[in-house]
């Protein structure tokens, strides 16, 4: 229906829809696109909203706020803006390591750190969950100290800090990479320290693209399965993520449940794309338009 | 005032021609600070931390796969690998993402020519809506599937009524891994077209090209490595995709098992070598991946990705 | 405070971009230094300020050695070429940042930080923009919103890299004059770097002409326009057009025919005559006089271009004239240098 309205629009005694162009195509390709979002993505998703709202209000807020859903979300949440925090600092440092200094391997090294984006969630799940058990490699050096991640909200934290950490510093390394060197020099004649300089001059000029990565990161972390499941030790109430109770009302056959929290968690999802579109509008703003 | 006292030539120890090389340097060096870089015990300091998070959380678990995999020898490796269920999980992984794979193909074509060849009312909106499904966590896009089509869905039962199942078969396995690798071809190629405009396009049809003409012959070429890079992300997440794919298969055995589910079932079997060891192809092709990226960036690293910030 | 360099040497991976530098620069000057890209003149500007370090010699502020000092030591305020302003602060805070960064045992109240800051954009002439943003401003008050920043940590010495370089004419012009007055009220030793020769020549008191990492020449404007020290500041420095000449016994010879003895001192052989358009006069003498055939006339102001092309090389001279004169019919022409600078060639 759109691409039928829009060279009526383009002849231009309606407001223009689209600017006139000499390429073709553009009706059949944005029909299609609409046409293919709207069958694996939009109606889905709608038929889960359709759903959650066919349950009622009272039926969907016990469902929701049912005490063993809030301690998934919560978990879900809390451990997300944990791995997020920590790759926020992390991934600032591996990004200004990156752009900043030549060592041997760099190259392998920034190679390695799309890993989590190629690496089976899965496979990173028992990796992480046999390094960090108690008899693993690290995890082993770690129960003498009081200190069990695997089997724990911490190792939650540790999968979802695995599952973030090329979000941060692939937002920062190229924002670091253009930042003008000259501004640094300014710094320094005004007599500010090296310390002064990255805290003050740097780090803030850092800070929407640090933001970005930080949400990108904690979006992810939030609706994270795989890589959580094998570590988390999923006890109800401690370490039981909320993507995991959905699968477990789902094998209860229970979909009213399954429906109503994960109506929730994509209402969260929403949220973290408006946050998202929001940091960059106001950075955007704030330091102009080649910020 | 020094300038009248002191006639230049007997400026005297600056005045003396500066030894060669380090010695004359080295005690100077050590007051003079560089403005925009750290001291070198600072910069090993950070480089050596930044290296221990990488190793305690990427190289680690990487290394201990293909450690635990060959633990028990070759031979039940091997033998994990030919095991007939673990076969039809990797034929199974591989059709499904045959599926996958050229459906958002097609679709990030079409979007990307749709969204940065033309200018019109909604686009940035659309874009949106097109990096949704990177923010749903593939549970959620498992169970919309599961909603749609399932015993209890709107289009379930009268489907199987017809013989066609989805949930717990293949298409509803295909269908959630489609959902999660719908953004990754458009995303690589949105940005890359619309810095390069429509000049090119342009020329190729006041020439006499037809549409489809300047498509091929013009812009195919110059997104072609955007185009690898976005394939083999959206590849590599098809293949390995657990979330969705675990809602929507039902976990049938050697029929509805795909490679990252059977390396679940494995390891829920406590048959850790094998679990490992089909888990150990999965990380051989995260590496592949890797190092087709690697290698793209380093040889096309100009066109392949936009300059951010102009 | 005056500055001495002595000797400065520097290389950027073993290429010299500096070879062995003196200058003497006397406190309260406006020194320009000026140059083609390439020069040495940023170069010797960031050793100035300490953001380089020399591969040998040395930098003394007053009777100082400043060599070893970092650029945070040095006191220095430097004005970036662009303007290197920080983003995420507002103008005010622009300018309050060298103050804020002292320790705790200089840094003055911020009620004196403050109102500092304000002072200083009264002085630049912007007291209504404390509040806005880099971004959010033109060229020309970015840039003095850059030298209020600098002049906020009272530096002994005020460095500029090509401060007009990227504004538009207009207020290029406006602003020369503007720095030039704001140099005679505060009195700071002042280097700037030019590739520009009308902006060297207008604003400063002294003119360093550099070319491939040496200096050619140091001097009041004048001395540099009209007694060049060589071939190449004549060429730089406003038009003139070379001829091709042998010197034998002082007496300059183009081609066969001799134009005198205009090269007394110099030694026999191969040299460049250079001339400037204005310094040749229509004469209907052929004696001593640079005889050619009129390639081209052009209007240039209130001037009349003449081309002259000369010898059998057919080397080309510029030549001005008043636009009144008659453009004479017959296609060869004699004119008569008045002024003229002789270079051995080489």
């Amino acid at each position: 229906m759109t691409a039928a309205l829009l060279p009526r629009f383009a002849a231009g005694t309606l407001p223009r829809l689209r600017q006139p162009s000499v390429l073709p195509g553009f009706g059949l390709t944005l029909g299609f696109t609409l046409l293919y979002l709207s069958a694996v993505v939009l109606v889905p998703l709608g038929a889960l909203v359709a759903k959650a709202a066919g349950l009622g209000i009272s039926d969907f807020a016990a469902l929701a706020t049912d005490p063993r859903t809030l301690a998934a979300l919560r978990l879900s949440f809390l451990a997300a803006l944990a791995a997020a925090s920590i790759n926020a600092v992390f991934g600032v440092l591996v990004a200004w390591v990156l752009v900043r200094y030549d060592f041997p391997l760099r190259r392998v090294v920034d190679a390695v750190i799309d890993l989590p984006f190629a690496l089976p969630t899965a496979v990173a799940g028992i990796a992480l969950t046999a390094l960090y058990a108690p008899n693993g490699w690290v995890g082993q050096y770690l129960a003498p100290l009081g200190l069990k991640i695997a089997y724990t909200p911490l190792g939650v934290v540790a999968a979802l800090t695995f599952v973030g950490l090329p979000f941060v510093v692939r937002t920062v390394e190229p924002v670091l990479r253009d930042l003008d060197r000259d501004v640094e020099e300014a710094a320094a004649t005004l007599g500010a320290s090296r310390r002064q300089t990255v805290f003050r001059v740097v780090l803030p000029a850092l800070l929407p693209s640090i933001l970005t990565g930080f949400a990108l990161a904690l979006a992810r972390a939030v609706g994270e399965y795989g890589s959580v499941i094998f570590i988390a030790g999923n006890i109800p109430y401690v370490s039981e993520i909320a993507p995991l109770l959905i699968v477990i009302r789902l094998e209860e056959y229970d979909y009213a449940a399954a429906t109503a929290l994960a109506a929730e968690m994509l209402g969260i999802a929403f949220l973290m794309l408006l946050t998202i579109n929001l940091i960059q509008a106001v950075g955007r703003r704030r330091l102009g338009r080649h910020a | 005032m020094r300038r009248n006292v002191e006639p230049v030539a007997s400026a005297a120890p600056l005045d003396r021609p500066a030894k060669s090389g380090l010695e004359a340097r080295d005690p100077a060096r050590r007051r003079w600070q560089a403005p925009t870089g750290e001291r070198p015990a600072v910069r090993r300091l950070l480089i050596a931390a930044a290296l221990a998070f990488l190793g305690f959380v990427l190289v680690l678990p990487l290394v201990l796969v293909f450690v635990e995999a060959l633990k028990g020898g070759v031979g039940v490796y091997l033998a994990a690998l030919a095991d007939p269920d673990a076969l039809a999980a990797i034929r199974l992984t591989l059709l499904v993402s045959a599926i996958a794979v050229p459906a958002n193909l097609v679709f990030g074509l079409c979007a990307a020519w749709a969204i940065a060849k033309f200018d019109f009312v909604g686009k940035s909106f659309l874009i949106t809506l097109i990096d949704l499904p990177f923010s749903v966590s593939p549970v959620v896009a498992g169970l919309v599937f599961v909603l749609i089509f399932g015993s209890q869905g709107a289009l379930g039962p009268w489907l199987s009524d017809h013989g066609i199942d989805v949930v717990f078969a293949v298409p509803g396995i295909a269908l959630a891994t489609i959902f999660v690798t719908f953004p990754f071809v458009a995303r690589e190629l949105i940005p890359l077209m619309q810095e390069q405009g429509t000049g090119d396009e342009e020329a190729a049809i006041s020439l006499g090209a037809s549409g489809l003409q300047a498509f091929r012959l013009v812009t195919l070429p110059n997104v072609r490595w955007a185009l690898l890079y976005g394939v083999l992300l959206c590849n590599a997440r098809a293949m390995g995709e657990f979330g969705a794919v675990s809602v929507v298969s039902g976990h049938i055995r050697g029929v509805t098992d795909t490679m990252p589910l059977h390396v679940e079932i494995l390891y829920n079997e406590y048959a850790f070598p094998a679990a490992f060891a089909v888990a150990s192809l999965l990380a051989l092709l995260a590496l592949a991946t890797l190092l087709l990226k690697s290698l793209l960036e380093w040889r096309h690293g100009g066109g392949l990705k936009p300059r951010r910030g102009h | 405070m005056d500055i001495s360099i002595r000797r400065l040497r520097k290389e950027f991976d073993r290429y010299p971009a500096l070879h062995g530098v003196s200058l003497d620069i006397a406190s309260g000057e406006l020194l320009a230094l000026l140059g083609p890209s390439g020069s040495g003149k940023t170069t010797l500007l960031r050793l100035i300020a300490g953001l380089e370090f020399p591969t040998s010699g040395a930098v003394f502020f007053g009777a100082e050695d400043a060599s070893q000092k970092s650029v945070r030591e040095r006191n220095v305020g430097f004005v970036f070429q662009h303007y290197a302003l920080f983003r995420h602060m507002s103008v005010a805070d622009n300018i309050a940042f060298g103050l804020r960064v002292r320790d705790r045992a200089t840094r003055p109240p911020e009620d004196v930080i403050r109102r500092r800051a304000a002072e200083l954009l009264e002085l630049v002439q912007l007291p209504q923009i404390g509040n806005r943003f880099p971004h959010q401003l033109s060229g020309g008050q970015r840039q003095r919103v850059a030298l209020a920043r600098a002049l906020a940590i009272e530096p002994q010495v005020l460095l500029l890299d090509e401060p007009f370089g990227a504004l538009d004419a207009k207020v290029r012009k406006e602003l020369r004059r503007w720095l030039r007055e704001l140099h005679e009220r505060t009195g700071h030793t002042t280097v700037f770097v030019t590739h520009d020769q009308e902006e060297a020549m207008e604003m400063s008191d002294r003119v360093v002409v550099m070319g491939q990492g040496r200096i050619e020449q140091v001097g009041a404007p004048d001395e540099i326009y009209d007694r060049p020290a060589s071939a190449f500041v004549h060429g730089f420095i406003g038009d003139s057009s070379a001829l091709s000449v042998t010197v034998d016994r002082g007496e300059v010879f183009l081609g066969r025919r001799s134009l005198g003895p205009l090269a007394a001192g110099l030694p026999d052989g191969p040299a460049r005559m250079l001339l400037r358009p204005h310094d040749l006069e229509l004469t209907a003498q052929s004696a001593g006089a640079i005889a050619g055939r009129i390639a081209a006339v052009r209007r240039h102001g209130g001037a009349r271009m003449i081309e002259l092309e000369v010898g059998d090389k057919g080397e080309r001279l510029e030549v001005a004239v008043p636009a009144s004169t008659p453009i004479c019919p017959e296609p060869v022409q004699a004119f008569r240098p008045l002024r003229w600078q002789i270079y051995p060639a080489g």
